[in-house]
């Protein structure tokens, strides 16, 4: 199994003191951010401290996104070389609304690598989607460069595009669906919204329980205390670790009996239940498991 | 000679030196008419300071239930000021940042010692840069009572600011406007000082009960305006923390304790009222639940969280120095269970049993944590005085566990450090450290970290979580200090355990 991204922690750039620690939150991937989070007037202020934030040995460990500013601003191509030196394991690109927008960067990341001694194609890509034409174009983004690691939804701007406003979740219904096919049909991972009242567990968890039924790997999220919530809930529960647990020992039975088919209280287990049931083992494990 | 006497011949030798009697209120003429019923009651602070005989050169003592809301001590020094007293010593249980008028009075002479838990604010900044020429004595609550106890520390006249008393001198802090709850540190001044003087904003029928300062214990009674302002007790106490960091250590705490070898049946606890603190109490709840676990009690300073574990009957008995919030002094007025107890009970090493003695797990906060574990919980990183003692050093020393907890970095300075600017704490009586970065164990505490590490816990070295430290704020440079103490640090056995010197300008 790959490794977990349930979650994905912003974390504003321009924030020393948050910089310095956020890793003892223990989110699956922290992302610094240097495009909305952070005032013009510190822009460059927040581009050196993420450079020295990336170089910490305490984040060596966990997997470290930039958020940079679009390619098309002053700030863009700044970003993006404080980001590759630094060691950034993948760039988020905001405001992405064609496979070009990918292109482009991808130009930039490998002059950036090999002007460094980087190595090359080391830096991986998350495209964030946040108009209508970043959604329609899904597909060919996901599929835009090899570097492609992932597809976030950003909501914020997506539904002003739309000229509606947040509500229930079905204002993103199709926009969840176009991205979430795009990546699976790329074999990349796909990143929901940010939810942005961080006082309404509730209607936090209610949103994580759609989008992991829908199928995404995770959540960006804003505020560390989402953390918890949101591991417990990607966690399986213990009945679904029973059933996991019964269809494994099926299987290696099957093999060690060297019969091709598997069977579980004398119905077929298809390849794909006993791979998901693996999964749900892999997140039963304590590292991962409800605290 | 009337009715009521006798001709007694005195002569006998075995009457030799013993008082005829005259009338039935020779020796106590208060009590013949129905002035005795009002007595106590004088007019204003100052006669009541006259008929206290207070002198220049004594020691006034106060009580800080108030904390930051204290109106009392301000109040009582201005008179004492203005009637010419000079070369007081003040013993307050502590002092808060409230508190700097004392400033004025301590350059003007009227204050020239201090024994206090703590200071803040900015008679703090002010002592701790050689305001007065004598040190000031910086005791622990349990330690303060010892103080009193050895004949060091003589009360001889306390002024008690309280919600409410009866004409007689009947009080406790659980009614009226200034309702603060428990009248723990007042209990003591009550019990040692050689005159007592009650503040009080209510005068209420008597018998007022229950006593917690006691009439026999209480010579006179003036009526005031406010003695102090309960919502600033301790402002946020009772506020549920959202800070992330506070609620991820609050998190590793509850783990530790469930742990920790001491999460049983009928274990007993004490959590302070800092942010982590109370969170941990929450996430306790969880796990009592969980391992159907309920707790003997709990002590020490009280926090509506608290309360509402003992509301739910996961807690049995809460034993209560002081109320950090209406929650709790509300629940101390209303519940049997919820017992108030006294400085002396709670924690002097040297009373005939303290309840300290008898708890499991404590968890304590900290400025800073050193390598031998020692903390300090009185001076800041610029070497001023901005804590208090409190009742750390006295609930660490008797408590099967303690716990410290604390960021590892606050702002841009680290709370584990080579060398703690002020011991106040023995690292011998720590067991845990936990920070947002990782947990500590002391090697003298091999048993919990075994199950700590088997609990698959982030336990570290506390060298590792030092190197941690320093390599996101780089080493600290010493602060500079002059040769002249200004702050003496009396362990709780009354012993000096260290000293804090004036800051260089």
């Amino acid at each position: 199994m790959g490794r977990l991204r349930r979650s994905m922690l912003f974390i504003p750039g321009s924030n020393a003191a948050m910089l310095s620690t956020a890793f003892v939150y223990r989110p699956d991937s922290i992302l610094f951010d240097l495009e909305d989070a952070v005032a013009l007037r510190e822009k460059d202020s927040a581009r050196l401290l993420v450079y020295h934030a990336l170089r910490l040995p305490a984040y060596q460990s966990i997997e470290k996104v930039v958020r940079i500013n679009p390619l098309d601003t002053p700030f863009g191509n700044k970003d993006l070389e404080a980001a590759v030196r630094g060691g950034a394991d993948i760039i988020r690109l905001p405001k992405t609304d064609c496979a070009a927008d990918v292109q482009r960067l991808e130009v930039e990341v490998e002059r950036i690598e090999q002007a460094c001694g980087r190595e090359a194609g080391s830096t991986r890509l998350m495209a964030a989607i946040e108009s209508a034409s970043g959604v329609v174009n899904a597909l060919a983004i996901a599929t835009s460069s090899p570097r492609m690691d992932s597809i976030a939804l950003a909501g914020f701007d997506y539904v002003v595009d739309m000229q509606t406003q947040r509500g229930d979740g079905i204002e993103l219904f199709y926009a969840r669906c176009s991205v979430l096919h795009a990546a699976r049909f790329a074999k990349i991972d796909a990143f929901d919204v940010v939810f942005p009242d961080v006082n309404d567990d509730e209607g936090f968890l209610k949103e994580v329980a759609l989008i992991k039924r829908l199928g995404f790997n995770g959540k960006s999220l804003i505020n560390p205390r989402q953390i918890e919530l949101l591991h417990n809930a990607f966690a399986p529960t213990e009945e679904e670790v029973r059933r996991a647990e019964r269809i494994v020992e099926a299987a290696e039975k099957a093999e060690r009996e060297g019969l091709g088919v598997v069977s579980l209280n004398g119905r077929m287990v298809d390849a794909p239940v006993v791979l998901n049931a693996q999964r749900i083992l892999e997140l039963a494990k304590p590292a991962y498991a409800r605290s | 000679m009337n009715d009521n006497q006798r001709t007694v011949a005195l002569e006998d030798p075995c009457l030799e030196g013993i008082e005829r009697f005259r009338d039935y209120a020779t020796h106590t003429p208060y009590l013949k008419g129905p002035e005795k019923l009002t007595r106590k009651l004088v007019g204003s602070l100052e006669e009541a300071v006259r008929r206290s005989g207070l002198r220049d050169g004594q020691t006034i003592s106060f009580h800080h239930a108030f904390r930051e809301g204290d109106k009392t001590i301000n109040f009582v020094v201005d008179a004492l000021a203005r009637m010419g007293f000079k070369n007081l010593t003040l013993a307050s249980s502590s002092l808060a940042a409230c508190h700097a008028p004392l400033i004025d009075h301590i350059k003007a002479g009227v204050i020239s010692r201090i024994y206090t838990s703590g200071m803040r604010g900015q008679l703090a900044k002010a002592i701790s840069n050689g305001l007065m020429e004598h040190p000031i004595n910086v005791h622990s609550h349990g330690g303060r009572v010892h103080l009193i106890d050895s004949g060091e520390l003589t009360l001889d006249v306390a002024f008690l600011g309280v919600p409410a008393c009866d004409a007689f001198g009947n009080a406790n802090g659980q009614r009226g406007k200034a309702r603060c709850g428990s009248l723990g540190y007042a209990m003591v001044d009550a019990q040692f000082a050689r005159t007592v003087i009650l503040l009080t904003e209510e005068i209420v029928p008597f018998p007022n009960n229950p006593a917690s300062i006691s009439q026999d214990q209480v010579d006179w009674i003036v009526q005031v305006e406010e003695v102090g302002d309960p919502s600033k007790i301790s402002v946020g106490a009772a506020r549920v923390t959202k800070n992330p960091r506070e609620l991820l250590i609050a998190r590793l705490a509850a783990q530790v304790i469930e742990h920790s070898g001491y999460f049983k049946q009928g274990f007993s606890i004490q959590t302070g009222s800092g942010g982590s603190s109370t969170a941990t109490t929450r996430f306790l709840e969880k796990r009592m639940r969980q391992k159907e676990i309920k707790a003997a009690f709990a002590l020490g300073g009280i926090t509506g969280d608290i309360v509402d574990l003992f509301n739910k009957g996961l807690i049995e008995r809460v034993a209560d120095t002081q109320s950090f919030d209406a929650v709790a002094a509300e629940s101390l007025a209303a519940n049997p269970n919820h017992i108030e107890i006294s400085t002396n009970e709670y924690a002097n090493p040297s009373s005939k049993a303290a309840f300290c003695d008898q708890l499991d797990v404590v968890i304590l906060s900290a400025l800073e944590v050193d390598l031998n574990f020692n903390v300090n919980v009185l001076t800041g990183s610029d070497g001023v005085m901005m804590g208090a003692s409190g009742g750390h050093s006295d609930v660490a020393a008797a408590a099967n566990l303690s716990i410290v907890v604390g960021p590892l970095i606050r702002g841009r300075i680290p709370t584990v450090v080579k060398r703690v600017t002020t011991l106040v704490t023995p690292g011998a009586c720590v067991g845990v450290l936990v920070t947002d970065h990782g947990i500590a164990v002391n090697p003298n505490r091999p048993d919990v970290e075994e199950r700590l590490r088997a609990a698959n816990l982030p336990v570290m070295t506390i060298q590792e979580l030092y190197e941690r430290a320093v390599s996101i704020t780089g080493e600290p440079q010493p602060i500079e200090f002059l040769d002249r103490i200004v702050g003496i640090v009396r362990y709780r056995d009354g012993s000096v355990i260290d000293v804090v010197r004036q800051v260089k300008p």
